[in-house]
Order: C-alpha cells, then sequence, then structure tokens
C-alpha cells in the first residue's frame, strides 16, 4: 500500500514537470508522425517486391514505428535523471522512508503514460490518414506492447543514468546501443528482404521478434507464435528492466 | 537524565577504487544529545561529508555501529530515516518546480497527508522569510532563497534531529547571520537537535553548543567551543614575511622561546603559541634584527578554532589542499 502511494507521489510529480515543459513530449509526437507521412509512402511500391512480408505496406511499417517509438522515447529517458540527481532530488528522496523501487517506478510510469498517448495518437493518424486495417483489438495491443517496452528501456536508462551520472558518459553508452538495436530489428525494412548473413544477426536481437510479433497482431493473428514471442519477450525485457533499475536505486550512494 | 540522540562506535568507512582502497573514515565514536547544535569541523577530504551521508542511511558503513533518533543505523535505516531530516550542501530541489509543491511532495514521501503537509510548509515558509515564494518556481530564488528552501525541506515531517551539510557555504554574510539566526530557533523553539558540518570557524565558534573536530577520518578533538580554545595555552603569535626562505630561520629562533610550541610554517607565515604574547614579541624581534630578519607583519591575538585546529593536527583549517576522496564523486 505503502509503496503504491510512493510510486503515485514520485509519477505525479514526474507528469507535472513533464507537462510544465512539454517540448520533449510534443516532439516525440511529431516525430512519428513524419516517419508516417515522410517514409511511409516509399513503402507502398515495395510492399509488392518479393520477399516482403505478409500484409500490406501499413501493417508492417506501424508496428515497426510503434516499437521505434516504445524505444527512442524511453531510451533518453535518463538524462532527465542525471539533471535530477545533480540538483539533489534524488538524494533528497532517498533520505524520505519512501521505498526505493518506487522513485524509480513512478517515473516509468510517467515514461509510459507518455508513450500511451503517443502510441495512440500514432495508431489513430495511421488508421484515419493513411487507411491502416487492422482490427482493434490489435491495435490496442499493439498500444501495449509499446507501454511495456517503453517500460523496460526506461527502467534501464534510469539504472544506467544513476550509475554513470554524467550526460558525457550516458550519451555515447545510449547511442552506441540504439543504432545497432534498431538498425538489426527490421523496424524500418523487414528483415525479410535482408541477405542471409543480416538476417542471422537480426534475429538474435529480440526485438525482432517484438517487431514481428506486433505485425502478426496487426495482420490480425493474435494468438500465433510469433504474436506470442514477440509479447513474452517484451514482458521479460520488463522484468529484467525493472530489477536493474530498482537494484541501482536502492544500491546506489546516488 | 539526557538522552543521546546520535551515538557512534567505530564508524568506518572505506571506498573501493580500482586501484587502492581509500580509507575516508577510520574510526569515528561520538554522541550528540537531544537539543544541543554540533558543529562537525574539519578540512575538506577529512571525512565529514562521508560521515554524515553514513549517519544519514545514504552511504552503508563498511564498519561500526550507530544509533541514529533511536534506531540502529544497520538494521533499521527505514527507522532513521523517518525521524531525521537532512539538508545536503547543493540543493534538493528541481529547478522548475514550484518551492511549495516540492515541499508538499517532499513531505508526502514521509506519509504525511496533503493537508498537514501544506499546512507545516506553509509554516515554514513563513518561519524561513520566504513568504510570497510558495508559487516561484525554484530557479527564481536567490541562493539564500533556496537554502532556506532546503532548509524547509529538510524540517517539514518535524523531524527531532536535522542534518545540514556546509549548510552556509556560497552566503554572502548576512545570509549567513540570518541562517544562524534560524537555526538557534530551530533548537530554541522546536527542541530540535541539529548536526552541522562546517569548515568555518566562525561558524563553529558562534553557533555551535559543541564541536567535533575530525581530521583524516578520526575525530581529533571535542568540546564546547571555550574548552577547545582553553586547550591552546597562551596567545597566538603570526609573523609574515616577503620572502619563504625568511621562515625557517624565524620558525628556528622562535621555538627558542620560553614555553613557544613547536612553530608552524604556513607559506610566507610562521604561527606558534606562547604564554604571554607581549612580552615574547620583542625577544623575538631583537635576535630578527640581529640576523637582518624583516617581518611584513606581525600579529598577537587570542587563541580561534582555527588556532586549535592548527595545534592539534598541524595544519591550518583554512588550508583546504589536502588530497582525498571528494565526497561525492568518490561514492
Amino acid at each position: 500500500m505503502r509503496f503504491l502511494t510512493d510510486t503515485w507521489l514520485v509519477f505525479s510529480r514526474a507528469m507535472r514537470l513533464s507537462l510544465r515543459n512539454p517540448v520533449w513530449v510534443i516532439l516525440g509526437l511529431i516525430q512519428p508522425i513524419l516517419y508516417l507521412t515522410l517514409f511511409g509512402p516509399l513503402l507502398e511500391p515495395v510492399a509488392s517486391a518479393p520477399g516482403f512480408p505478409p500484409g500490406d505496406a501499413w501493417q508492417v511499417f506501424v508496428p515497426g514505428l510503434l516499437v521505434q517509438l516504445g524505444i527512442f522515447g524511453a531510451a533518453f529517458a535518463g538524462f532527465g535523471l542525471i539533471a535530477e540527481w545533480r540538483a539533489g532530488v534524488v538524494e533528497r528522496m532517498r533520505v524520505t522512508p519512501a521505498s526505493r523501487s518506487a522513485l524509480l517506478l513512478g517515473r516509468v510510469l510517467r515514461d509510459v503514460a507518455v508513450l500511451v498517448v503517443q502510441g495512440a495518437l500514432l495508431v489513430g493518424f495511421a488508421v484515419v490518414i493513411f487507411g491502416l486495417e487492422a482490427p482493434f483489438e490489435s491495435l490496442l495491443t499493439g498500444i501495449g506492447v509499446v507501454a511495456l517496452l517503453g517500460a523496460a528501456v526506461s527502467a534501464l536508462s534510469y539504472g544506467a543514468a544513476l550509475r554513470l551520472k554524467s550526460e558525457d558518459a550516458f550519451a555515447p553508452v545510449i547511442n552506441g546501443l540504439i543504432l545497432p538495436v534498431l538498425l538489426l530489428s527490421g523496424i524500418l525494412l523487414p528483415m525479410t528482404l535482408a541477405p542471409g548473413w543480416l538476417q542471422t544477426l537480426a534475429n538474435l536481437n529480440p526485438l525482432t521478434h517484438v517487431v514481428d510479433g506486433v505485425r502478426a497482431v496487426f495482420r490480425g493473428e493474435i494468438g500465433s507464435s510469433d504474436a506470442l514471442l514477440g509479447v513474452g519477450l517484451t514482458l521479460a525485457l520488463v522484468v529484467v528492466g525493472v530489477i536493474y533499475g530498482a537494484r541501482v536505486f536502492r544500491k546506489e550512494s546516488a | 537524565m539526557t538522552t543521546k540522540v546520535i551515538q557512534t562506535r567505530g564508524l568506518r568507512r572505506v571506498y573501493k577504487t580500482r586501484k587502492q582502497e581509500i580509507e575516508a573514515v577510520r574510526s569515528v565514536d561520538f554522541e550528540v544529545e537531544a537539543g544541543e547544535i554540533v558543529g562537525f569541523l574539519g578540512p575538506n577530504g577529512a571525512g565529514k561529508t562521508t560521515t554524515l551521508r553514513m549517519l544519514t542511511t545514504l552511504l552503508e558503513p563498511t564498519g561500526g555501529e550507530a544509533t541514529v533518533a533511536g534506531h540502529d543505523l544497520r538494521l533499521d535505516p527505514i527507522g532513521v530515516r523517518r525521524r531525521i531530516g537532512y539538508v545536503a550542501q547543493g540543493g534538493s530541489t528541481d529547478p522548475e518546480a514550484r518551492a511549495g509543491e516540492e515541499i508538499v511532495d517532499h513531505a508526502r514521501m514521509y506519509g504525511i497527508g496533503a493537508r498537514v503537509a501544506r499546512r507545516n510548509g506553509e509554516a515554514l515558509i513563513d518561519q524561513l522569510d520566504l513568504d510570497g515564494m510558495w508559487d516561484r518556481k525554484c530557479k527564481t530564488l536567490s541562493g539564500g532563497q533556496r537554502r532556506r528552501l532546503d532548509i524547509a525541506m529538510g524540517l517539514v515531517h518535524r523531524p527531532g534531529l536535522v542534518f545540514l551539510d556546509e549548510p552556509s557555504t556560497g552566503l554572502d554574510p548576512q545570509s549567513r547571520a540570518n541562517l544562524w539566526e534560524h537555526i538557534r530557533r530551530l533548537r530554541d523553539e522546536l527542541e530540535t537537535t541539529v548536526f552541522l558540518t562546517t569548515h568555518y570557524m566562525d561558524e563553529a565558534d558562534l553557533l555551535c553548543d559543541r564541536i567535533l573536530v575530525i581530521d583524516d577520518g578520526a575525530i581529533v578533538a571535542r568540546g564546547t567551543p571555550e574548552e577547545l580554545k582553553r586547550k591552546v595555552a597562551g596567545d597566538s603569535v603570526i609573523l609574515t614575511f616577503e620572502h619563504q626562505r625568511s621562515t625557517v630561520v624565524v620558525a628556528e629562533l622562535a621555538s627558542r622561546l620560553d614555553g613557544a610550541t613547536d612553530p608552524v610554517i604556513d607559506a610566507n607565515e610562521v604561527r606558534f603559541q606562547v604564554p604571554d604574547g607581549a612580552s615574547a614579541l620583542p625577544v623575538l624581534l631583537r635576535s630578527m634584527i640581529e640576523r637582518d630578519l624583516d617581518a611584513t607583519g606581525v600579529e598577537v591575538r587570542r587563541p580561534t578554532l582555527d588556532d586549535v585546529f592548527l595545534t592539534m593536527t598541524g595544519r591550518s583549517l583554512r588550508d583546504d589542499t589536502t588530497t582525498g576522496p571528494p565526497d561525492r564523486a568518490a561514492a
């Protein structure tokens, strides 16, 4: 009970501050819409090429964008925490009896809430403007995966940030990880178009299976093995991320 | 019967870096009684902040034990956290947040309801002369106001024991005097025990009921400011020279004076204590003139806490060049 109250307190404080300076929220909203508008149309002709996975261009593209949103939207969350640490906010909270996991989870939930709004807008835009066709429950599942993925990535980001405590150390770590992970996940162009060696590499990346899973969901195959693997891997990432992040918050003499 | 608010036994902290182990705090034993203002004095790197961070549960001790506000530091850190307030050196508020919001949110993390939190917060804002600051963003407050806001945050749950880490660093003289007044009022009106670190002599002297001097990770002296100053017999003599080379010869001459302590050379200065400065000085000056040595400045004064520190450790407290782990970065 205490844990929930603490989480809520941290969440509402973080949310209030985010809404006060919504530049990042708005940028995060605009980005996927730019991708839809400026990159999506290029995919329509490609969709008839040999090797393109089942489903139409938008059923393939929108799941990729959702996963990208989940990763990009959350990976940089740690920067905000470094600023908070430097201002003494983290330490001030750590001398209160509040649960240390709540200090992490409240912030993670703020990021998740923002991602859910962004994901819903992205999907809504895709359906209304670009004629994405997918069952309603598929769309909801897609947004759910974004939320979970975002929770995992933001927990990892906070953990790493509180370990490194410096933007100069944190930025290369995040950039160094994200780019290869994105390139090897078939987010923008499906990996079925790739040569064999690249497919092999991509198969080692859990996010490839997350993207494939959401694509299966968007084709209406919610109970398929692809979909279950994707959702299962996402849940596993959440567990790993939260355990790591909570450990840092508990141990680190911030 | 007096109540011990803090009791430590052999408190110790070692930082491990890749290459070596640094013993930031070797062994610290002391007691603090209810309702005291205790000053924890020492040069940078002496182990002040490390000790403070252990007592506030931010840092786990490597060895030893302590009871803080009636709870064992190791066994019941949450019990300790509930009963103490902590005002860190580097601030505690988000620049974009409003002062009132930060106070209320902070109080609520102690399980205090929103209404009580607001009432306590407003009372503190008033007591700390922050009227009208409730809705201001923290970044718009002046240095002194922000410091007082930090203190308000540390007091909002009405703790019986408050830790203040270098409370007046970076404040102008007027804000410092003002802050001291507030700290005294904490003791007098709310019967709060205050434990503060400082490396300012005047702060320790004028504000604190009792002083603990830490050097090189261990307590080297303790007592009231008066007691400590009495330990330094006689007057302090300080001679300043144009060239450092004169200091060695003069130190040698001074050491021959009756009852003089071992002179300490500090850059271009020679300092020592003698039972009666006024009669010792002419003797010294005469022998200096015989050797053609000329002082650019001569000062005789009653001992200050700085002299106490000098006598205890052979170093000046003002000398911040001591090497040691930067307390925060090493954590």
